[in-house]
């Protein structure tokens, strides 16, 4: 928990550095970086796929966001996940013989290798390039572009308010862990942590249901309606459509030209 | 359970996106029109709530780990209308700033955790609950229960999402485009882990949530948001989800060989049909000629679409469909023909003998 509270607020940084893509209009990178993660699931091609992995990499020096960070928070997870998830198909896969394991004698197949290939390029590509756009834009301004291209209001009120109470929740959770934690002598069994954790998800749930109720009743007396209004004036310009165009044009490439 | 970018085709993912699409349609509209000025602060605490309880790691007997998605205990506590507003939200927010899941598959993570979850942890508790004291151990058993196979028909789905994956998409080599392994593969390694982990910190976190607020303040185990006030299958959703079910219907002709047991007379008389046969029966070839009783039975009813293929259709797809559609049809017909039956000797509202 603690984790993603320290990421969440790196994150704040980095959207604040003066980089290539925290320049841009957030509607037009939200959608160029939505259609580039569409092309990458649509290439065929190993070398198309792992471009794209190039790509993000490019965009991450260009906008200054760490490429250890980018390391740390998409690429190992992603190689420790998908790559452990790929590698039975290795030689699961049927297909010719690229080589044979010593002392295993397990057998590689080529189809095999193509196909764990293609599923951690795809992997890797598209998890850098979501955490690029999440890095280089305030949370915030991600949810208004995603009203900006077409998500219903309501749907973004709730997304921009569920976003804001996570962290509070998540900090109510620690909490509670840390006062429970202070409050006990010795270690405790399997059963009785359980219950412990049962019970603070239910004083959570609780607690939010009133947090709501608390929240609404200060909504309204602001004059809430039933509808949010926002105050963001954004302005595109040229460079913000030459990023949608290029990577509208790689999505229509690898469509195309089957890449 | 969170399925990635890159593991499933644009097409299925497209696919995904509009069968959640009516659900998510229909459960805003009735969220709306219940809760109006409350449906943003409500759902948004609640969709926070479910994203917090996904971060739970619950010791598990064994000495591992595991954590739940939420799904059982936001169903059973807000409804299935709700609740799959506040996990989708809860999963779009994963995918968006956390990395936990995909945006393109987006669409099959709600339709398996907060649309398939949801309705399956609603129908099990209710089933199993009963008419039970909101404070007996019933409901914590029955919640646990529902907990548990909820995340399991969930992973059922996304296995299925994964297994259909090699066998639609694959380039000329053979070599698979997405996910690699096919159904036998995907659906006991998904299940597996959900059966033994997943499942269990789902059951003892839903149960454990029950019994807390038994303890604490049943009245969260009576009330329910409004909008799942009627949550029954309604004649329109149950219509919209038949609907759905006879469109997809061409997606039988996905599934390599022919059913066990379910072999025609003129099978036996067929090479590869004896050999599919032999494969499916654990090698043991089938008897030389036709056995004697099915030879005779088979030619007493010859069906008008054998097989699912009109003879004036050439697209197979498009048989199915038909098919679907006539099948569908015709158990109508015979409902309203039997309604009628028994209505017939009954006095009508208002009328007494």
């Amino acid at each position: 928990m603690a984790r993603r509270l320290a990421y969440a607020l790196q994150a704040e940084d980095i959207a604040a550095e003066p980089g290539y893509l925290q320049r841009r209009d957030p509607r037009f990178k939200t959608a160029a970086m939505l259609v580039l993660i569409v092309s990458v699931a649509w290439a065929h091609q190993l070398a198309s796929v792992w471009s794209f992995v190039l790509l993000g990499a490019v965009l991450a020096v260009a906008s200054r966001v760490p490429l250890r960070r980018m390391a740390l928070q998409a690429v190992l997870p992603v190689l420790a996940f998908t790559g452990l998830i790929a590698l039975p198909a290795l030689f699961l896969v049927p297909g010719p013989a690229l080589a044979t394991l010593p002392l295993t004698g397990w057998v590689v197949t080529e189809p095999g290798l193509r196909s764990g290939l293609l599923l951690v390029g795809r992997a890797e590509a598209s998890a850098g390039l979501a955490l690029l756009l999440v890095l280089t834009t305030a949370w915030p301004q991600v949810i208004r572009a995603l009203g900006a291209l077409g998500v219903p209001a309501p749907i973004t009120a709730m997304l921009t308010m569920t976003q804001r109470y996570i962290f509070s929740f998540l900090q109510s959770a620690a909490d509670m862990q840390e006062a429970h934690h202070s409050r006990i002598m010795a270690p405790m069994t399997g059963a009785a942590r359980r219950r412990m954790i049962a019970s603070a998800a239910g004083v959570l749930f609780t607690r939010s249901l009133d947090m709501g109720q608390n929240v609404h009743e200060a909504m309204i007396a602001r004059g809430y309606r039933g509808q949010s209004l926002s105050l963001a004036t954004w302005r595109s310009r040229p460079a913000d459509w030459l990023l949608l165009g290029c990577a509208v044009a790689l999505l229509a490439a690898v469509i195309g030209l089957h890449l | 359970m969170h399925i990635p970018d890159g593991y499933l085709s644009p097409s299925t993912c497209a696919v995904t996106y509009a069968v959640a699409l009516p659900f998510w349609f229909v459960a805003t509209r009735r969220l709306k029109r219940d809760l109006n000025t409350k449906l943003v602060p409500l759902v948004s605490v609640v969709s926070a709530f479910c994203f917090v309880i996904m971060m739970f790691n619950l010791p598990l007997p064994g000495g591992t780990t595991g954590h739940a998605v939420g799904m059982g205990i936001a169903a059973i506590l807000l409804g299935p209308w709700a609740a799959i507003v506040a996990i989708s939200l809860a999963l779009l927010i994963q995918a968006l700033f956390f990395g936990d899941g995909g945006l393109t598959t987006f669409g099959a993570n709600s339709l398996n955790m907060a649309i398939i979850g949801s309705f399956a942890a609603y129908g099990i508790y209710t089933l199993l609950a009963g008419r039970s004291a909101v404070t007996s151990w019933r409901r914590v058993i029955a919640a646990g229960i529902a907990g548990y196979l909820a995340i399991n028909v969930a992973a059922l789905a996304a296995a299925i999402e994964f297994g259909v994956q090699p066998m639609l998409f694959h380039d000329a080599t053979g070599a698979p485009l997405y996910a690699p392994y096919p159904l036998s593969v995907a659906v006991p390694a998904m299940l597996g882990g959900h059966l033994a982990f997943a499942g269990l910190a789902e059951m003892l976190l839903t149960a454990g949530i029950v019994a807390f607020l038994q303890r604490s303040d049943p009245s969260l185990l009576e009330r329910r948001l409004p909008a799942d006030g009627r949550a029954g299958f309604s004649v329109r959703g149950l219509a919209l989800i038949v609907g759905i079910l006879m469109v997809a219907s061409p997606l039988g002709l996905l599934a390599a060989g022919t059913a066990w047991g379910e072999w025609g007379a003129e099978d036996f008389a067929d090479p590869a049909a004896r050999a599919a046969i032999a494969g499916a029966s654990l090698n043991a070839p089938p008897p030389a000629a036709v056995p004697q009783g099915l030879q005779h039975l088979s030619s007493v009813w010859t069906a008008p679409f054998p097989d699912y293929a009109p003879a004036f259709l050439k697209s197979e797809a498009l048989g199915y469909m038909l098919s679907a559609f006539m099948g569908v049809g015709l158990i109508i017909l015979a409902y309203l023909a039997l309604s009628a039956l028994f209505s017939l000797g009954r006095p009508r509202n208002g009328q007494h003998a």
